[in-house]
């Protein structure tokens, strides 16, 4: 188990080196200099000159790089250019807006997946399993930010249950948690039919499995038999899937929080684009990069959990 | 008393089983035999009420006066695991993965309200101790045991209840010829000592000779012929019977041949696999194959015995110059056989494996694929088809059978097609890798009938390769005995198999189930 | 022919059609302003009416559905092209260290949640079509690598590859004739189902404003355009998406049906 564990977390900080490789040698090929490529073509040459200073443009691309990093292992994210504040205090801020967003929705959509998948397996080649396959279908099919204009249109323009857009802030979590509801159920819902569609057919593999026929054998009814020894089988591509949804939920926070005009780390690094601040893009990324390898480690712990073959390893 | 009386069962309109009456009377065994699809299994399943979607019975299986084919899915749970108990063929699948065998065998208790929890984990130790798993903890996980010891814990839970009957399908078919023997035993000590009636279904006659009062004989969803064991199994008056028993014990005739120089020759050969790991390190390289020497002469058939990690597979893919090997030296007609080994060389070693479903390409027709090792030569032969179909005639199909694909063909005439793929070169080696063992005994006498008539014709020398004794008695001239990577006896079939020098060789001898030839 | 795979047909040709028929004819000129014709009502001379600017939507859904089917298209393709290959060589030479660097690759690829890449190269390059379909192609790559060796693995265990290379042929032969041909199902029907994700993220990519630039209509753009009109015409945000959804939720389902056609094992549970 401990073996198992040095193991990930190995792979877990070579793939950290990796990433943050690739985020800086594609920032660096940026054609032309950083500093008046962010400056813009009227910057005078004595700002451009100061920039560079600033960045730390001076050394070799080597000495760059391990800036960078030593800078991001202290907590020291650069100074963004155009907010002329430390990034890391800018990404603090954000973060308590797309993390919560993003650990509702994952919270919302398992919550929807799990008894969905199930009850359609349980209820195969049924009107009810038909009935939650066409759906979860069409809730592929429906692209989040759209579905997230519905939301609005429906509950804040028509209905006013909700405000369109904004966040008040966490002083009162209560209008804070009103103000992500209607965006984490737009994240979530795309993403509860994709599960729900791969908890069902793993169900039915497990199910087909020699053990389940064994477990019949001796005497447990077909619910039983899936309770006691389907699920938990079940379980370990479900995890698969979660693993990879935080990933491609944090890649539709950033799209939902233009819709509902959230201050999130997306409109961070959409600004940081527009404004072309690298310092910002550069580090919202590797953030984004280090919070998907780490949902991967976690997801390879919890593999450890569910299925003893790992452990022994 | 468990009786089958007049059942029929048809799987969507597709008829299965037709009038099966058979009676298992309490503590006896009763053994259920016939090829694959005959039906064995179905009629087992249909007492347990574990019957397919889409199945359809007629008749009775009757539990004492009670009717199971009419009884309700509630009291069918009943029944099951504590009227009724059953073991499957495949221990390594059976056992669910993520949970202790303790806990699977304690649940057989647990489920049928038999036993407090920790009452029922102090029974399942028990059981668990019975089948001889006492040194076994109860919180192991399947993957950490063997086959034999996963079959033994499907064994404990099935018998945790002390059940009437126990069903044991094809028990001992994916298990090594020395672990067979102990479960048999094991289930043979468990019925007598229990007074359990045991429904032992097997497409071995040997197993049912040695083990059953009573055998039924299945045939096409029929039950042709049963009766005492020692009275169906002598008398054989049903003629599927006889086909059967003759199958099981057939030896083609074969032509005494002297020896002759070696055209294959094993020396010394060394294959190691990297060792376990041990945190960043490794530990000692595997030895899969440990300094193996042997000569296959020309015109001979040697045998190689083994059971399943023995190296035979491993030693299998380096004399085919699959895999480089890190020591010692194997020669084909005096040149080095290696990974890199000239493709003319390589014609002459060709090979036949055991999965008649795996070994064609399923896209390709029978010309392509039989052509295949025509690659070895400089140009294909401008007569190709004609020596095909030559091929193909040769091991008993037709020439028209090269327009067809692997799938319109039976398992026994797949492995003619591989047969006629192996001698399209017209090797001098035949590497025979399990040839035979995925076969019904019928069709298996058949392909050794074969395998015997194309030796001499075309001057082969097999390399036959099997964990099962009577076949490569049945074939070979020479045997070798192979051990952990080493051979631990060599010598003439016959001497080997009447006199056995090593004490292994004489336990796998011993194991293995015998088809006493009554006469 | 499964029913799936007949209904998901119905609308994938129905925009693929309208997307070949743009490249010649469209009712209206998509990139004229008109401010008279300002979000008229459907019908008349506007079949589906226009929008804030006087463009008529049809014509801008038709062009639309072209700029999509481009994008994802040459994405899959980009996908399929590098993937697979590399999928196959890991497979062949499985345990070594080009498979472990192509698996790690893909591995690092996969820590890119998908649109910050489609962000760092933009963020480089600046928005557009050509690198909303490199970002998008990017990520297929890990995917159809992933597929293709999984496939190829478990055909490499069959007897029927150890007959071939008992048969002298090295394996990048028999990766073209007995892996390739073999694993082709699973490749189209991933192929589909990439194609389908491949119209969603350009339409998410446009949506920000990194896709397809102005004047090149897209679906994405069309609804961030209507987003600020949705109280006074709510038409505009409607019909971009119920086009998104349809051709998404047909190719899903030609893929789903697509399954059911070719594998073999889902076959065989089925008779």
């Amino acid at each position: 188990m401990l073996r198992y564990l040095l193991g990930r977390l190995l792979s877990l900080s070579l793939s950290l080196a990796a990433a943050s490789l690739v985020i800086f040698l594609v920032i660096e090929v940026i054609p032309g200099d950083p500093a008046s490529y962010m400056l813009g073509l009227n910057a005078t040459e004595e700002t451009v000159a100061a920039l560079r200073a600033d960045l730390g443009l001076d050394g070799t691309r080597t000495e760059r790089y391990f800036d960078w990093v030593g800078g991001m292992l202290t907590g020291d994210f650069g100074t963004s250019y155009t907010y002329r504040v430390p990034v890391a205090e800018l990404v603090a801020d954000r973060l308590w807006v797309s993390l919560p967003l993003a650990a509702i929705a994952l919270l919302l959509s398992t919550a929807l997946a799990f008894p969905l998948g199930t009850l359609a397996a349980a209820t195969r080649g049924r009107v009810t399993d038909y009935g939650i396959m066409g759906a979860t279908q069409l809730g592929i099919a429906v692209p989040n930010f759209w579905f997230a204009m519905l939301l609005v249109l429906v509950f804040a323009i028509t209905l006013q249950w909700f405000s369109a857009g904004g966040f008040p802030g966490w002083s009162d979590p209560l209008a804070a948690l009103k103000a992500l509801t209607l965006p984490a159920v737009a994240l979530a819902l795309p993403q509860a039919s994709i599960l729900a569609r791969v908890m069902r057919s793993a169900l039915l593999d497990t199910l087909g499995q020699d053990y389940i026929r064994t477990a019949r054998a001796k005497g447990l009814s077909r619910r039983q038999a899936v309770l006691r020894h389907a699920l938990r089988n079940a379980l370990i591509p479900a995890l698969t899937i979660i693993g990879l949804q935080f990933s491609f939920l944090l890649a539709g926070a950033i799209i939902i929080e233009n819709v509902f005009f959230l201050p999130g780390l997306g409109r961070l690094i959409f600004q940081g684009i527009t404004q072309r601040d690298l310092i910002v893009v550069e580090s919202v990324t590797m953030l984004l990069v280090f919070a998907v390898i780490l949902v991967t480690f976690l997801v390879d712990i919890a593999y450890a959990a569910v299925d003893p073959r790992l452990r022994t390893r | 008393m468990i009786r089958f009386d007049d059942l029929s069962l048809a799987i969507h309109g597709t008829p299965i089983l037709r009038g099966v009456t058979l009676e298992i009377p309490a503590g006896r065994i009763v053994g259920l035999v016939g090829e694959s699809g005959s039906g064995k299994s179905m009629t087992a399943l249909s007492l347990m009420g574990l019957l397919p979607d889409g199945a359809e019975t007629a008749g009775a299986a009757c539990l004492d006066a009670e009717n199971l084919l009419q009884a309700t899915e509630a009291r069918m749970c009943g029944i099951r695991g504590n009227e009724i108990g059953m073991i499957f063929q495949e221990p390594m699948t059976a056992l669910n993965p993520v949970q202790t065998i303790g806990d699977q065998v304690a649940e057989t208790l647990l489920i049928h309200n038999a036993a407090g929890r920790a009452e029922a984990r102090a029974i399942a130790r028990d059981r668990l101790d019975r089948v001889g798993l006492s040194h076994i903890g109860m919180d192991r996980f399947p993957h950490e045991l063997s086959g034999g010891q996963r079959q033994r814990v499907c064994i404990a839970a099935a018998i945790a209840l002390h059940p009437r009957l126990l069903i044991a399908d094809e028990p001992t078919t994916a298990l090594d010829v020395t672990t067979q023997a102990q479960i048999l035993d094991l289930l043979k000590g468990i019925v007598a000592e229990e007074n359990m009636a045991l429904l032992l279904i097997t497409h071995d006659l040997a197993v049912v000779s040695g083990m059953a009062d009573a055998v039924a004989v299945m045939k096409d969803g029929e039950i042709v012929e049963q009766g005492p064991t020692a009275e169906v199994l002598t008398a054989r008056r049903h003629p599927y019977t006889r086909a059967l028993f003759e199958a099981s014990s057939h030896a083609p005739d074969r032509d005494g041949r002297d020896p002759q120089a070696p055209v294959l020759e094993v020396e010394n050969v060394l294959r190691l696999y990297p060792g376990p790991r041990k945190g960043f390190t490794r530990g000692d390289p595997v030895r899969a194959v440990d300094g193996v020497s042997f000569a296959l002469r020309r015109g001979e058939s040697l045998g190689l015995v083994g059971e399943s990690g023995c190296g035979k597979s491993t030693l299998t893919r380096a004399v085919l110059g699959l895999d480089p090997v890190q020591g010692g030296r194997i020669a084909l007609n005096g040149g080095a056989v290696d990974v890199h080994m000239p493709k003319a060389r390589r014609a002459a070693i060709q090979v036949v494996f055991q999965d008649p479903y795996g070994s064609f390409n399923p896209r390709w027709r029978v010309d392509r694929i039989v052509a295949e090792p025509f690659h070895l030569f400089e140009t294909r032969p401008p007569d190709w088809r004609a020596q095909v179909a030559a091929m193909l005639e040769a091991v008993g199909l037709s020439a028209s059978d090269m327009e067809k694909y692997p799938h319109e063909f039976s398992g026994g005439q797949r492995q003619r097609i591989a047969i006629a793929r192996a001698l399209v070169t017209k090797p001098d080696v035949l590497v025979l890798d399990e040839a035979v063992s995925a076969l019904d005994v019928r069709v298996r006498a058949q392909i050794l009938d074969l395998l015997a008539d194309l030796q001499g014709r075309f001057h082969l020398s097999y390399l036959f390769i099997s964990h099962d004794l009577t076949v490569v008695r049945a074939i070979t001239d020479r045997v070798m005995v192979m051990r952990a990577g080493k051979i631990v006896e060599e010598g003439a079939t016959d001497a080997v198999f009447n006199a056995p020098s090593h004490p292994y060789t004489r336990a796998l001898l011993e194991a293995a189930p015998v088809l006493e030839v009554a006469s | 022919m499964p029913r799936a795979f007949l209904i998901g047909a119905v609308p994938t040709a129905l925009f693929l059609l309208a997307a070949l028929l743009s490249l010649a004819w469209t009712p209206h000129d998509v990139e004229a302003l008109q401010i008279s014709a300002r979000l008229l009502p459907p019908g008349g001379d506007y079949l589906l009416g226009t929008d804030q600017f006087g463009r008529d939507l049809l014509s801008m859904l038709m062009v639309g559905a072209r700029t999509s089917i481009a994008v994802a298209l040459v994405a899959v393709g980009i996908g399929m092209g590098l993937g697979v290959p590399l999928g196959l060589a890991a497979a062949a030479t499985r345990g070594s260290l080009l498979d472990e660097i192509i698996m790690r690759g893909n591995d690092l690829i996969f820590a890119f949640p998908s649109l910050v890449i489609a962000i760092l190269i933009t963020a480089v390059f600046g928005p557009s079509a050509v690198n909303a379909i490199l970002a998008i192609g990017i990520f297929n790559i890990p995917v159809f690598a992933r597929v293709a060796r999984g496939g190829a693995l478990s055909l490499w265990t069959l007897d029927y590859v150890r007959a071939a290379r008992v048969a002298g042929k090295g394996s990048v032969r028999i990766s073209a004739e007995h892996i390739l041909p073999n694993i082709a199902n699973l490749l189209i029907v991933q192929a589909t189902i990439q194609f389908s994700l491949g119209i969603l993220a350009e339409a998410a990519l446009s949506y920000v404003g990194l896709g397809a630039q102005p004047p090149t209509p897209s679906w994405g753009r069309m609804l961030a355009e209507a987003q600020t009109m949705i109280y006074t015409a709510p038409r505009l945000a409607l019909l971009p998406g119920l086009a998104i959804v349809a051709m998404v939720l047909g190719l899903n389902l030609m893929g789903d049906g697509l399954r059911d056609m070719l594998d073999p094992r889902l076959r065989r549970v089925r008779a």
